[in-house]
């Protein structure tokens, strides 16, 4: 931090300057204008203060060319604003393939996050430099926002769906975490702070809290508890109920005839409610899960289905469609609004 | 430069809209306008002084980083009960319903608004609204924020929604019929020779806001009647729990609520092109962009919603086109912050307090407006949204925009309201140390609001101390400048100066009868024969560039 006053907050992800550079040139237009403004009010005002009591000055009647070329040249100037915001944005809101995914779930007034490798933390990410970190977020009641002011970025986390939010930091160092949606009464209690380590500090920090349970773990356990080995097979291979090796992320066949990824949000609405959109040659015999698993144990459950196609079961796919497109890297598997 | 001719005034009756008739009767049934206006003023300014308690009450607890002058719980009340009582009883009434039934029938020459008692209709469902929504503040409050966002308002929230909801949705049909009134009004009552283009813009900014009104307050009411469906019968509309979308609410809340903003900073543009025309001696610069601007900003405003929601996981595409709109939203008012500026070149102005406030507005507004582009652009917004560059940036726009020109109306137009002349010297004085204390107030959230302190937190991390201790001590400055006026006002009805018909030498209509007006408005219907800001004869008219007169005047 710097003694004087600061401008910009701590620039910890590859977004800061980025989103900085934007900010400084906004700011710089900006300032042109209000001075550009206030010196002609001031000017005019002196210059042309009422001189005796009843005067009259002649009256202008107006000029097209004044007035296209004020409509004009801030238009001009307001597409590059916005070109630039797109182009950051698109950016931010587009997580990569290869990054590494935590999952976060809000909820009043605290923040639980899981990494892959299963150490859990609450209120506090750990994360290394240089990697690129994806969030898959929920919330068990609320609306919350994960924000991050010197990573640049923000994204509400959402009852009812999973968003997504990537950074890749730059900086070592300790930042706040704040919840940026209002969502009750310990709403300003809702924060913590990201933790960002040289990739060696952060294998010790990984190793140094082994023994958790890895999200994929988790739900391969509560994936025999819940019973779903009796539909879908011991190992996801399937049976009465599709299979679920190698179908994560590739596009799969509805009995409506129509076709959808299978992606967190997927998963989750299938296990939810079952009947909304049923795999081709299936029928609707999959009793509802709501109520019976929470939102961590839904995240695990997506994660082991997730680790059936990394792992060695080879089984075909016999649920992807004839019209199955290559997943487009870096879309994101939000579900949008409907 | 010539002299300025008087205009030929009746001389002044005896018998006003104030006098005409005595007693509580004659006021809580009155039909005309002008006395419905003196109503609504009253009742927003209770209104306005009881959101400003709240604000104080922010600003205090704000001064410390700890939470401890307020418990969360309440704090989350008083900036929710600020915001509501503000927005909906205050600035979305404030212009139209007070200066704007007053004058609307007196700018184009006309006896009353088209339907009176409709108007007086509106004025009692307003205060049916203002009395339940006092009743749920009373009971125990709110504490959703002023945006009911889903599923905290619905489900989790223990505080009085419904009623505070049901508060808003009365009110709205206020709205609405002030609203409709205005249109019929400006279609069918204009005095013989008021043709649209000879309207003062006033009238045009009060016609692009009653559109809104018309179009925008009825989605609110079927927001909130959803939200309390599913908050009293549990019928899912919103909360995921029930099977419904909680961002839903968001598209459906900021497709009115956006538009307000326009409810609230049109009127007061209409009122600048008043204040900047009239103490400079001047025709507004280019008067057909100015008045079509208003539209334009009445119709694009309801294409923006989207913007309220980049970071809500709205798809990206959305996003895209939601900003580019937003831009586009924000030329037309740059045309009339550019079109004021110009009218001042070779004018003739007067440092009278309306024009100090129109002065301020202007750069206010320009600040406001542009720092509004930072959130517009997408990516700066992922990181702006929900801190307090926002709130900054919006209480620019409300305070420095739409409250800057309804004070600055109050004082033009006091005269011809009350008889009275408010004292100059304070007015001057009060001026300026609330564009001081308006600054100091808010200036510094921007900068807080970049390092990225969240809005509506009750307890901050020690680094933004400092920033809030500015806004404090601005607030209070403030807060003490909002006193005089209140004080001189009340003062000038009895103590003040007694105002002549046309106080200020202007060509108006609305000064070209007595002060305060008959109940009548006009002896006798005027004719129009001039434009708008007509103060000398057209021949005399300066022509610039290429400019072709006959194409001004359609």
């Amino acid at each position: 931090m710097q003694s004087w006053i600061p401008l910009v907050p701590d620039s910890a992800s590859t977004f800061s300057w980025k989103v900085d550079a934007l900010y400084f040139y906004l700011s710089g237009i900006t300032l042109f204008f209000a001075l550009l403004i206030s010196a002609m009010l001031i000017f005019f005002t002196i210059r042309y203060r009422r001189r005796t009591p009843y005067e009259i000055p002649r009256p202008i009647a107006g000029s097209h060319k004044l007035e296209t070329l004020w409509t004009v040249i801030p238009f001009l100037i307001a597409m590059t604003m916005f070109g630039w915001g797109a182009r950051i944005y698109f950016e931010q809101y587009k997580p990569p393939a290869n990054a590494i995914e935590v999952y976060v779930v809000g909820k009043q007034w605290m923040w639980k996050l899981q990494h892959a490798t299963g150490q859990r933390e609450i209120n506090q990410l750990h994360v290394p430099v240089g990697r690129k970190i994806k969030l898959i977020m929920t919330s068990e009641d609320v609306i919350h926002d994960f924000f991050v002011p010197a990573f640049r970025t923000k994204m509400d986390v959402v009852p009812g769906k999973y968003t997504t939010l990537w950074f890749e930091a730059t900086t070592p160092g300790t930042y706040h975490l704040f919840c940026a949606e209002y969502c009750g009464m310990n709403h300003s209690g809702m924060t913590g702070s990201v933790i960002v380590m040289e990739p060696r500090e952060f294998d010790d920090w990984l190793s140094g809290n082994v023994g958790a349970t890895t999200p994929a773990t988790a739900g391969q356990q509560l994936y025999q508890t819940l019973g779903c080995a009796s539909c879908h097979g011991a190992n996801g291979e399937g049976g009465r109920g599709p299979t679920l090796t190698g179908v994560f992320g590739k596009m799969t066949a509805l009995q409506s005839g129509e076709s959808v990824r299978v992606d967190e949000a997927y998963v989750r609405e299938s296990i939810l409610n079952p009947q909304a959109k049923l795999v081709a040659g299936f029928g609707p015999i999959m009793p509802t899960f709501q109520g019976q698993v929470s939102e961590d144990q839904l995240l695990q459950l997506i994660a082991y289905i997730k680790s059936l196609q990394a792992g060695g079961q080879t089984t075909p796919t016999t649920a992807a469609s004839p019209a199955q497109t290559p997943a487009r890297p870096g879309v994101s598997p939000t579900r949008n609004l409907r | 430069m010539r002299a300025i001719e008087s205009f030929e005034v009746p001389a002044p009756p005896r018998v006003n809209y104030i006098n005409a008739q005595y007693g509580l009767k004659s006021w809580l049934l009155t039909k005309d306008h002008k006395r419905i206006a003196l109503l609504y003023l009253g009742s927003i300014t209770f209104f306005f002084f009881i959101g400003g308690l709240y604000a104080m009450m922010i600003r205090l607890e704000l001064l410390t980083p700890q939470g401890d002058l307020l418990q969360s719980t309440t704090y989350n009340k008083v900036f929710t009960q600020h915001g509501i009582i503000m927005i909906f009883f205050f600035l979305i009434p404030s212009i139209p319903a007070t200066l704007g039934n007053f004058l609307i029938p007196m700018m184009i020459g006309a006896k009353d608004l088209a339907f009176p008692r409709i108007n007086l209709l509106s004025w009692y469902i307003y205060l049916l609204g203002g009395v339940i929504t006092i009743y749920a503040l009373l009971a125990g409050g709110v504490d959703t924020g002023w945006t009911f966002y889903t599923p905290f308002s619905t489900t989790f929230s223990n505080s009085y929604v419904v009623a505070t909801g049901l508060g808003i949705f009365i009110n709205g049909f206020s709205s609405i019929l002030t609203g409709l009134n205005f249109i019929v009004t400006i279609h069918t009552m204009r005095a013989p020779g008021m043709t649209w283009f000879r309207m003062p813009l006033f009238i045009w900014s009060h016609y692009a806001t009653s559109l809104i009104f018309i179009l925008g307050t009825p989605v609110i009411a079927i927001t909130i009647l959803l939200l309390a469906f599913e908050r009293i019968a549990h019928v899912g509309i919103f909360d995921p729990a029930l099977g419904g979308d909680p961002i839903l609410f968001q598209h459906l809340f900021w497709f009115y609520s956006h538009p307000a903003v326009y409810i609230m900073v049109l009127p007061s543009m209409g009122v600048i092109s008043e204040l900047i025309a009239n103490f400079s001696r001047k025709n507004i610069f280019g008067y057909s962009f100015v008045a079509f601007s208003s539209l334009a900003i009445a119709v694009f405003g309801f294409l923006v919603w989207g913007h309220h929601l980049f970071v809500t996981s709205q798809s990206v595409y959305a996003g895209m086109i939601f900003s580019f709109l937003s831009f586009a939203v924000a030329i037309p008012s740059a045309i009339k912050v550019f079109n004021w500026t110009a009218t001042l070149y070779k004018s003739s102005i007067s440092y009278d307090t309306p024009m100090l406030y129109a002065l301020g507005f202007i750069g206010l507004f320009t600040v406001g407006g542009m720092t509004g582009l930072f959130l517009a652009s997408l990516a700066v917004d992922v990181h702006l949204s929900d801190t307090y560059f926002v709130v900054a940036h919006f209480h620019y726009i409300m305070v420095g925009g739409a409250l800057m020109g309804y004070l600055g109306g109050l004082h033009y137009w006091w005269p011809k309201i009350s008889g009275r002349m408010y004292p100059e010297g304070w007015g001057r004085f009060s001026a300026l140390v609330i564009f001081v204390g308006f600054n100091l107030t808010f200036l510094p959230q921007f900068i807080a609001g970049y390092l990225g302190m969240p809005r509506r937190y009750h307890a901050y991390p020690p680094e933004f101390q400092v920033f809030n201790v500015l806004s404090t001590a601005g607030a209070s400055i403030l807060g003490f400048g909002m006193l005089i006026p209140a004080i001189y006002f009340v003062w000038s009805m009895r103590y003040g100066k007694h105002a002549e018909a046309n106080p200020w030498h202007l060509p108006g209509l609305e000064w070209r009868t007595q002060s305060p007006p008959p109940t009548e408005n006009f002896e006798v219907t005027p004719i129009v024969t001039w434009d708008a800001y007509e103060f000398a004869p057209r021949e005399e008219t300066e022509v610039v560039g290429k400019f072709r007169p006959e194409l001004e005047r359609i």
